[in-house]
């Protein structure tokens, strides 16, 4: 689905993605850890266009997608959240997720002008694609709450409900468990696994080790910026350099 | 004059404007460096500068360096509370509050000034009036003493932050915020310390500025203007980028009323910024990009 | 009914506005009154591209004045008849609003906003020294009123009044219009979070450019119908004070609520007129009350209403659930989702 090869980004001399080639297959769930500044989320930035590449090659379902601009490679289909979610405080968690659909719409300033039905009806669309996908993260329940009143893990769940109002093919997940206590974690575990069940391909970034080993397919390690080691979660558990990168860092895995 | 001569004469303009617009960019820059906040008060903070000093040298009789002491003083004073009353409070606030009360702060400093010494222009005995020949430029002392004085000033900033341990915190804190506060380092007093010294820089390049110019409430609008415009082209927080987009201003506004026009010189500043900001949106000596 | 409700504070607003010519003592007070709905109307642009998509555009003053100057040199130097003017003073304004926008919106936050201010300037200092063309600092003297459309003639004050709510109303409505569609909320994402707008597939510049000229059309009609107004143009009118003005009347009425901007501005300017004897010193006044808002209040009137009303709507829907009741409605829903944003509040717990 997404084939990364020979990526690099150079902030100022520092690589903070060097020369990483990774594979991220249709259907399945592909993780990636390393210690804090390894490169994660700078490597998830690449690929959805927040960056600009130094160099390298992304493929999203054979169409590369290098340098390309981040709304373009969300309407291609690659959904992500962030490691800190900036959701608008002040109004309706529905209200929030309502604009998630905006980009499968066309009505443009004159539709508003004149309030025309192509208006009206991609809103109501945008509406039952934000109940939608609220149900699908099992929020229906908060909707109408004002965003800056719910829990931490509520949260991260609308972010999910964001991504997935999108329509993507492909949801990048960038610490989706940060700050969210083990009980919640297992839930969202499970949210991603029904995310996988329904057809979405999900890259994963994590420090929580139990959760990763538990759902991934695969894992690529990171550390300053290169693919370390990767495999299956067993493979990788096993693997002298992961140990060593992550007893070497002061930031050992939570 | 021969046109080498009137060559040279634009010359010490150009580096007269441009210690002027360094020194006011340098408090600016600082400023930025530590708070992230474009303080469009800085303008007022020159303004009242200009206004105290006059006031202690005309209404009082006092010396001018006096003067320039105590108007520094006064600015650097205001600054502070600027800084603990305004934009402490505002530290989280969205990003477009706290530079509308910065513009809250501009307002009323000009208002108050206007209520106290109307809206006239007014013009501030030079302590100097003799001519001053170095080589086969002429000039009057007080150009002479704003290169010097903004010379002296800007060596005098470099030393302080590379020396002491209170300037390298201004350094360290300006490049990286939260990577200061973890090596405990207290970020409010130098926050505090660095309005003192934004204001007090002000202020001194305003009363070097003002016997050769004249002193008014709307003084500060352009002087700030352009010297954000010398911050964007050296690079928000950098001091050396504030000296030199100082004095590429003031060389182009020298040379562009001496050769183009001069009604249009003070224009020449924000076009070139435009210029700049279409082809590098980032600024000139930035490398960021996405 | 329900409808009424909702929308109450318009229509009592509205009403006081259609009655205020006839509880007003005299023409001053609707000349006053008129001269507000003007800038309330250049305010609410400016609120459009500052409150709801988040760019603090410090050039707005000088669009204003360049739908003023349209307006004034096309009706006076080129014998243009007045209400083709208008409407190009909106066009104008918004066609080099255009060309600013698409230099000026690439540069984020801060830059954004220095570089409009120098545009602000930059504009300024054009209208007064490009004498052949505006005339310099004697300003352009002897703008016509609005001539009479069909039957209706606008030479008393009232009538004149009359035209000026008709256009802020329209205004209005057409804001309305913009900020509760899908537009609106693409701008609200973007204000929120250009990060987080792009990555939902939002195209930033395209969306920050439409909302940048719209509200440089705001303020180019606003200016025209000032110059017709006020029948004299200066540069002054490009001062940069003024978007300072237009900011204040944002934040006191409520930043990125559609009533804000006039409310803000009604009240800013009847608060002025009371305070006539300050004069040129009123920001003694208003400069702090500026700093007090932003820390103290910054959502202002109708935004902290608005606030307390989702807050209570959402309560309600709270309790609702905990008592049992099958889970909302789709309606109760939609009765908060108003897309009307309500302040800026994202990124503060960044
Ligand atoms: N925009 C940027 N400009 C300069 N340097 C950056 C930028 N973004 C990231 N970096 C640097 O790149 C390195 C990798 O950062 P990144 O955020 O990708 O790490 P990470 O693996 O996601 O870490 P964490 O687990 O803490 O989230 C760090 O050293 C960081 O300082
Ligand atoms: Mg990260």
């Amino acid at each position: 689905m997404l084939n990364v090869k020979g990526l690099t980004k150079r902030f100022g001399g520092l690589a903070a993605v060097n020369n990483v080639d990774a594979d991220f297959e249709k259907g399945k769930i592909t993780a990636i850890i390393g210690p804090n500044g390894a490169g994660k989320t700078t490597f998830f930035n690449l690929v959805a266009g927040t960056h600009k590449p130094t160099s390298g090659k992304i493929l999203f379902q054979g169409k590369e997608i290098n340098a390309m601009r981040a709304d373009l490679v969300a309407r291609l289909g690659i959904a992500r959240t962030f490691q800190t979610t900036h959701l608008f405080e002040n109004a309706s968690v529905f209200d929030n997720i309502i604009v998630g659909h905006r980009l499968r719409t066309h009505s443009g300033f004159w539709d508003v002008m004149v309030n025309s039905r192509r208006l009206r009806n991609e809103e109501q669309i945008c509406r039952k694609r934000a109940m939608e996908v609220l149900d699908f993260v099992g929020l229906a329940d908060l909707a109408p709450r004002i965003t800056a009143d719910i829990s931490q893990e509520a949260r991260k769940r609308v972010a999910f409900a964001l991504a997935m109002a999108t329509d993507p093919e492909m949801v990048l997940l960038d610490e989706p468990a940060g700050g969210v206590n083990p009980d919640e974690t297992v839930g969202l575990s499970e949210l991603i696994k029904k995310m996988v069940v329904h057809g979405y391909t999900v890259g994963l970034i994590e420090h929580k080790m139990d959760m990763i080993m538990g759902i991934a397919d695969k894992i690529i390690v990171l550390d300053h910026g290169e693919k370390i080691a990767e495999g299956s979660p067993a493979e990788v558990r096993s693997n002298p350099l992961v140990i060593e990168a992550y007893l070497g860092s002061e930031h050992a895995a939570a | 004059m021969s046109s080498i001569d009137l060559f040279f004469q634009q010359i010490l303009n150009g580096l007269t404007l441009g210690s002027v617009y360094g020194l006011v960019a340098l408090g600016l820059t600082l400023v930025y460096g530590i708070l992230h906040v474009p303080n469009f008060s800085h303008g007022a903070l020159y303004m009242v500068g200009a206004f105290v000093a006059f006031f202690l040298i005309v209404d009082l009789g006092i010396n001018y360096w006096v003067a320039m002491i105590g108007a520094a003083a006064v600015v650097a004073i205001l600054g502070v509370l600027s800084e603990r009353l305004v934009f402490t409070p505002l530290r989280h606030a969205p990003p477009i509050h706290d530079k509308i009360a910065a513009i809250g702060v501009l307002l009323f400093l000009e208002a108050v000034i206007m209520a106290i010494w109307g809206a006239e222009f007014r013009r501030m005995p030079a302590p100097y009036t003799e001519m001053l020949s170095i080589g086969n430029v002429a000039a009057p002392a007080q150009r002479w003493l704003i290169i010097a004085g903004a010379l002296l000033l800007m060596a005098a900033l470099h030393l302080f932050l590379k020396k002491t341990i209170a300037g390298s915190t201004i350094s360290a804190l300006a490049q990286n915020r939260e990577g200061a506060s973890l090596v405990g380092i207290d970020a409010s007093r130098v926050a505090m310390l660095t309005f003192a010294i934004s204001g007090a820089l002000a202020a001194v390049a305003a009363v070097l500025f003002a016997p050769i110019n004249l002193v008014y409430p709307a003084m500060g609008h352009l002087v700030i203007m352009k010297a954000f415009v010398i911050i964007i082209l050296g690079g928000m927080g950098s001091v050396p980028g504030a000296i030199l987009g100082g004095m590429i201003i003031g060389f182009a506004e020298s040379f562009g009323a001496f050769y183009i026009s001069t009604d249009y010189k003070d224009i020449i500043a924000f076009v070139l910024l435009v210029v700049i900001l279409s082809f590098r949106p980032n600024g000139l000596f930035t490398q960021g990009e996405r | 009914m329900k409808y009424l409700v909702q929308k109450g504070g318009w229509l009592i607003l509205l009403l006081l506005c259609v009655a205020f010519p006839l509880v007003s003592s005299n023409d001053y007070q609707l000349y006053v009154m008129s001269l507000a709905f003007i800038w309330a109307i250049a305010a609410s642009g400016l609120n459009l591209v500052t409150g709801f998509t988040g760019q603090l555009n410090l050039a707005h003053g000088g669009f204003m004045a360049i739908g003023a100057y349209t307006l004034g040199v096309l009706t006076v130097d080129y014998g243009v008849p007045f209400w083709i003017a208008f409407l190009l003073s909106g066009a104008v304004s918004a066609f080099i609003g255009y060309f600013v926008g698409i230099v000026s919106l690439r540069l984020k936050e801060h830059y954004f906003a220095i570089f409009t201010l120098c545009v602000g300037f930059i504009l300024y200092l054009l209208i007064e020294k490009w004498e052949a063309l505006t005339h310099g600092t004697s300003g352009v003297i002897g703008v016509p009123a609005p001539p009479p459309i069909g039957p209706v003639s606008f030479e008393s004050a009232i009538s004149q009044y009359y035209l000026v709510l008709f256009l802020l109303v329209v205004s209005l409505f057409l804001m309305h219009r913009i900020v509760t569609s899908l537009l609106g909320r693409t701008f609200i994402a973007i204000r929120n979070s250009e990060e987080l707008a792009e990555a939902l597939g939002i195209n930033l510049m395209r969306n920050k450019v439409l909302s940048f000229v719209l509200s440089t059309f705001f303020a180019g009609i606003a200016g025209g119908m000032f110059a017709g107004f006020v029948r004299f143009i200066g540069p002054d009118i490009a001062h940069v004070m003024h978007t300072f003005d237009m900011i204040t009347f944002m934040l006191v009425g409520g930043i990125g609520t559609l009533l804000g901007p006039i409310v803000g501005t009604l009240l800013v300017t009847w608060l002025t007129q009371s305070l006539q004897f300050l004069q040129d010193f009123r920001m003694i006044v208003f400069g702090p009350l500026l700093v007090l808002l932003v820390i103290f209040f910054p959502h202002g009137l109708v935004g902290s209403y608005k606030i307390w009303q989702v807050k209570r709507a959402a309560k309600r829907a709270a309790e609702a659930q905990q008592a049992g009741t099958p889970i909302q409605s789709k309606s109760r829903i939609e009765t908060n989702a108003s897309g009307e944003g309500v302040g800026e509040e994202a990124r503060s717990n960044a």
